[in-house]
């Protein structure tokens, strides 16, 4: 046998790729980093902004498990608002845009701190494989290097094509050349490939566009930051400019058409309908007048802005033209032109919910190969290969996250379960349990998660110890109180004279009853710090809807504890119609739920490969 | 692990109709019915009674303690009297017992199944009856999907899809040009979609039709050939037959199977003018029953006479004793001529009627449009209270969708989206 350099390979420096090396790193295992160029380590390829409604629970989710997004998003953050301020706190998303440089930056220093972590600069042209199994890759120079476990996380340089009007030059990324060894491979896999395709508007320079014509928009007073260890902005902060287009930009656009790549003809791979161009815009929505623009500047010291809604693939210089259309940039200059992108994207329902391709054991996908658009998506995949590749070379079990207990459970269930149609994108309205999937309690939700896995540094330990300690207190204090609706009403809270005695969290279950309401009932709730005050408030706003979603909770949570071997046999199973039978050899569910999920399931499906689980305990046993 | 109940015995009427409950709360439950339970594992004979006193039925009841019984939880069974008034009413009962609820079809099996009350030999014969009861159902959601019924359940999805389609935009999207207001269309939508299950909560009894039988009332003066058609009809001598007025009194019932329709066939006696108290009252009671009658056929004599009932719309008005026609209309139970097409006639009216109610033929039905409008009513609260918690609003959305799911099939995220990107233009 082959000695093995590494126990865990990541190919690619992207967003996965900087996670999952920094997650293996940190459970222990003896990992390699490589990627295209040193400096190209953490680069946002796109929009210069990180979180969101749903992205930024993502963001939450990996700090939660020690992370590097979260915390290099608020050193880098320039602008910080927190998204549907005045809806409920389930349905906030933190939001920041980001310094460039300074992200980029903070992720590198990031790794260079990580002990067990090695950085090599390189191309993997091939993977190197013991029998079925990936144990390690190929680089340019002829060089091996043997592993345990190989992430691939290499975003859009599958077949990357990039278009700028009727131009093409194959490229995973603006600069970037794509691999077409390492493509052969994967195609000798024989894996499902799909296309997809994406776009990025023309960056503009800021010194060249008015910005005393246009409206702004300045970040929350506020601040509220990604991390659980972060307090508060450390950079200058700075507005976004808000500008539209008009009826003579639609006008250039439409006389145009034809030269686009999309409308030319000339791309086959499917957008994604969040983030359309600004032709596709002008086209599908004829008759909206004008479409917004943020402005967002790409650094501090960085002159470049990125105007977001008008990624386009026209050709440069009508892009030119319909940019000077556009108030506040009538004498705007591109600094690089706008492009579309088309790639191959592997299904993903040929990966496990470990992120491990069935067919390929060792070898783990992460982040925009798996159909997803956008880093937070790719840094929350890179995190779960990252720790089941180290878990996997260290002879561990894969850790699993159910959509009970996370975003990032409800992203790969539906990555692995449902594949993608379109590129992927978080939202909150994916998740069934958003209620109690908070932002805010992110940390409650999974670092004890990351701590039973052994991957959590000692300052979030001691910090995470004390708000939980801070936490059951207040709780139990409130829990404690026992008051009637004479009580109550004496200090001003309206309520029922029903009789029943309440407790504090009873009480501030009221929509309109708040912590500082209770400090007269308690003089002591005084001591609770704010913090604690709030998490109890959005404890108690949804504990009615949370306690009704328990059963089916629960209901999701037995039929995931009936798991599936990977060789069960679909085919032999008598009853089984073929069609559910190819789909579910090929997404080979790893439990009873995730099998429900898959589309086409009957109950009466669900109660034959149950029945055969049975049969397969009683004979092992 | 909540407690389930069903109905365990095939619907319709019979001698007995067992409804069984299991789970932790089975005995409980069984017991606020019954009072006191009998020794687990034997029968006792029991009064069941509603939550307010009033008699249900009196049935046999017995349980089996959690370990010793078919699913391997706590089971009861109320062995009842076969008739579908006390089913449904014992079944509305325990629906109101909290933590209880309808068994999914199959769900008693796969408890056995879980609990391993069932070796492998009984789960492979099982299997096939539990696809035996998703192909009754598949085939209820395709009469659903083609009738007249599917249209109206494709236009509750719709609107919910639409209404939740509203909020998640405001929600996931608030960032991008997205209307900021959506509350009074969404209330649009929940009231329209409101005062449709409402209206169909309360057309239980058009699908009890459907189970027990339609009455369709043969009306007309007397001597005009009733129940001589009758007895065409139902192809024996039901009703007395002869050649003198008002020899039928009262009213003669005859139950048939027309075109797999139940269909009870009523024989009023003839309504004519009379000195006779008694034939008085027998054409009073006629008149009512004909009045109640799901469809009437009237039988004219040579006057044309509607004898002082008045047709409606739908009813069928046809010329009777046409063997003493010469042109060939009308309808005649001597000679069986235009028997077939009158038969027709009906089914296919009776047909479309029954069309009308074919969603709610279910208790299951029932209930999971109350609990969907209880989602409904607690979302239009919310957004009247209009606090800007739109997350509980949708959420109450899904919780109704959710109930729907056996009514207009499952409202998925990705239906949601697919409205969000097609109303509105995202992408900043
Ligand atoms: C043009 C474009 C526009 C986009 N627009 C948006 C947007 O508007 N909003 C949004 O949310 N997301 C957008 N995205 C998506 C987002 O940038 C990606 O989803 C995310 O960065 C993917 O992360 P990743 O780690 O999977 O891949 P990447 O960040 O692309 O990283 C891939 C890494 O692999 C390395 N690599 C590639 N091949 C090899 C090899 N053979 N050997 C070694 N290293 C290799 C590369 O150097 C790179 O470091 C856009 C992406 C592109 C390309």
């Amino acid at each position: 046998m082959k000695h093995r350099d590494f126990d865990v390979i990541v190919i690619g420096g992207g967003h996965a790729g900087t996670e999952a090396a920094d997650a293996a790193a940190r459970l222990g295992a003896n990992t390699a980093l490589v990627t295209l160029r040193r400096d190209g380590i953490g680069v946002m390829s796109c929009n210069p902004a990180i979180g969101g409604l749903g992205k930024g629970h993502l963001v939450r989710e990996i700090d939660a498990m020690d992370g590097l997004m979260g915390r290099a998003a608020d050193r880098a953050g320039i602008q910080f608002r927190l998204l549907n301020r005045r809806k409920g706190p389930a349905v906030q998303g933190p939001r920041a845009q980001a310094d460039r440089r300074i992200f980029r930056e903070t992720i590198q220093s990031f790794l260079a701190g990580r002990p067990g972590l090695k950085i090599i600069e390189g191309e993997v042209t091939d993977l190197v494989m013991r029998g079925d199994r990936a144990s390690g890759v190929v680089l340019a120079d002829g060089a091996e290097i043997h592993a345990g476990a190989v992430v691939l996380t290499t975003g859009t340089f599958l077949r990357g094509v990039i278009h700028i009007g009727d131009e093409q030059r194959p490229g995973g990324r603006m600069g970037d050349k794509p691999s077409i060894r390492l493509a052969e491979r994967i195609d000798s896999f024989g894996l499902p490939l799909g296309r997809l395709k994406t776009g990025t508007p023309p960056r503009l320079d800021g010194r060249s566009i008015n910005w005393n014509a246009l409206e702004s928009q300045p970040g929350d007073d506020e601040p509220v930051l990604f991390s659980f260890l972060s307090e508060k902005p450390t950079q200058r902060q700075v507005a976004c400019g808000i500008t539209h287009t008009n009826a003579q930009t639609h006008e250039i656009i439409r006389e145009n058409l034809e030269r686009s790549a999309m409308y030319g003809g000339h791309i086959d791979g499917v957008g994604p309908r969040y983030c359309p161009s600004i032709e596709d815009k002008v086209v599908r929505f004829g008759d909206k007048e004008s479409h917004q623009i943020f402005l967002e500047p790409e650094g501090l010291d960085d002159t470049t802005v990125y105007p977001n809604g008008i990624s386009t693939s026209l050709p440069q210089d009508v892009q030119a033209d319909y940019v000077r259309s556009i108030a506040g940039l009538e004498n705007a200059r591109i600094v690089q032109p706008g492009y579309a992108i088309e790639y191959d994207y592997v299904d993903p329902r040929s990966v496990s919910s470990s992120l491990e391709l069935n067919r390929v054991p060792g070898l783990f996908l992460a982040g925009q190969i798996n159909g997803t658009t956008g880093y937070e998506e790719a840094g929350a995949q890179g995190l779960i290969a990252g720790l089941n590749a180290s878990l996997s070379a260290q002879g561990r079990d894969p850790v699993h996250f159910s959509r009970t207990q996370s975003y990032i459970g409800v992203m790969i269930d539906d990555l692995v379960t449902r594949g993608v149609a379109e590129p992927y994108r978080m939202f909150t309205s994916r998740a069934e349990f958003r209620l109690s999937l908070r932002a805010d309690n992110a940390d409650q939700r999974l670092t004890p998660v990351a701590e039973k896995l052994g991957c959590l540094g000692k300052l979030r330990q001691r910090v995470f110890g004390e708000k939980m300690d801070a936490l059951h207190n207040a709780r139990a204090r409130l829990d404690g109180m026992s008051l009637t609706p004479k009580q109550v009403s004496t200090v001003g809270i309206k309520i029922n004279a029903d009789g029943q005695r309440r407790s504090g969290f009873d009480l501030l279950a009221f929509p309109d009853v708040g912590f500082s309401d209770l400090l007269r009932l308690d003089p002591e709730l005084a001591l609770v710090p704010r913090q604690i005050r709030d998490q109890m408030e959005r404890d108690a706003l949804y504990a009615n809807y949370i306690q009704r979603q328990q059963l089916d909770v629960a209901a999701m949570k037995r039929d995931e504890a009936h798991v599936i071997p990977s060789d069960f046999d679909y085919e032999g199973l008598e009853g089984l119609s073929n069609e559910l039978k190819f789909k579910l050899a090929q997404v080979q569910p790893g439990t009873l739920g995730q099998a429900g999920r898959v589309d086409g399931m009957t109950p009466a499906a669900l109660a034959l490969i149950l029945a055969q689980l049975r049969r397969l305990e009683r004979r092992s046993a | 692990m909540e407690t389930i109940y069903a109905l365990a015995t095939a619907r319709g009427k019979a001698g007995v109709a067992v409804i069984r409950l299991s789970g932790p709360r089975a005995a409980a439950a069984a017991s606020a019915l019954c009072g006191s339970l009998p020794p687990a594992r034997r029968a006792g004979l029991r009064r069941l009674r509603n939550a307010d006193g009033t008699t249900l039925d009196e049935a046999l009841v017995l349980w089996f303690e959690a370990g010793a019984s078919f699913t391997g939880e706590e089971v009861a069974e109320l062995h009842c009297h076969g008739s579908p008034a006390i089913v449904n009413a014992v079944l509305g009962a325990l629906s109101r017992i909290d933590g209880l609820r309808l068994a999914e079809p199959g769900e008693f099996t796969r408890r056995a199944l879980e609990n391993e009350r069932l070796d492998l030999a009984q789960v492979e014969g099982l299997a096939d009856l539990i696809e035996a009861e998703t192909e009754a159902q598949r085939r209820q959601a395709l009469r659903v999907l083609e009738g007249a019924i599917g249209k109206r359940a494709e236009s509750w999805r719709a609107d919910l899809i639409r209404a939740a389609a509203l909020l998640e935009a405001t929600i996931d999207f608030v960032d991008e040009d997205v209307p900021v207001d959506v509350a009074p269309e969404v209330l649009d939508l929940l009231n329209r979609v409101k005062a449709d299950l409402e209206h169909e909560a309360a057309g239980v009894s058009v699908s009890e039709r459907i189970r027990d039988g339609f009455e369709v009332a043969i009306v007309g003066a007397p001597n005009v050939g009733k129940s001589t058609l009758l007895n065409a009809l139902a192809g024996r001598e039901a009703a007395i037959t002869s050649e003198y007025a008002g020899t039928t009194r009262d009213v003669i019932e005859v139950r048939m199977d027309l075109a797999g329709l139940p269909v009870t066939i009523l024989d009023t006696a003839g309504l004519r003018e009379t000195g006779d108290v008694v034939e008085e009252i027998g054409i009073n009671r006629a008149k009512q029953r004909a009045r109640a009658a799901d469809l009437r056929v009237f039988l004219l004599d040579d006057m044309g006479s509607t004898v002082g009932l008045t047709p409606l719309a739908e009813d069928i008005v046809i010329q009777g004793k046409a063997d003493l026609l010469s042109d060939g209309t009308g309808v005649s139970g001597k000679t069986g001529q235009g028997i077939g097409d009158l038969v027709a006639q009906i089914t296919a009216r009776l047909e479309t009627r029954a069309e009308r109610a074919a969603t709610v033929t279910r208790e299951r039905h029932r209930t999971a449009i109350i609990r969907a409008l209880a989602s409904i009513e607690s979302a239009r609260n919310e957004i009247e209270r209009g606090s800007g918690t739109t997350e509980l609003v949708a959420e109450e959305l899904r919780m109704a969708s959710r109930a729907l799911d056996s009514l207009v099939g499952r409202v998925d995220v990705e239906h949601i989206l697919d409205e969000i990107f097609a109303s509105f233009c995202l992408g900043k």
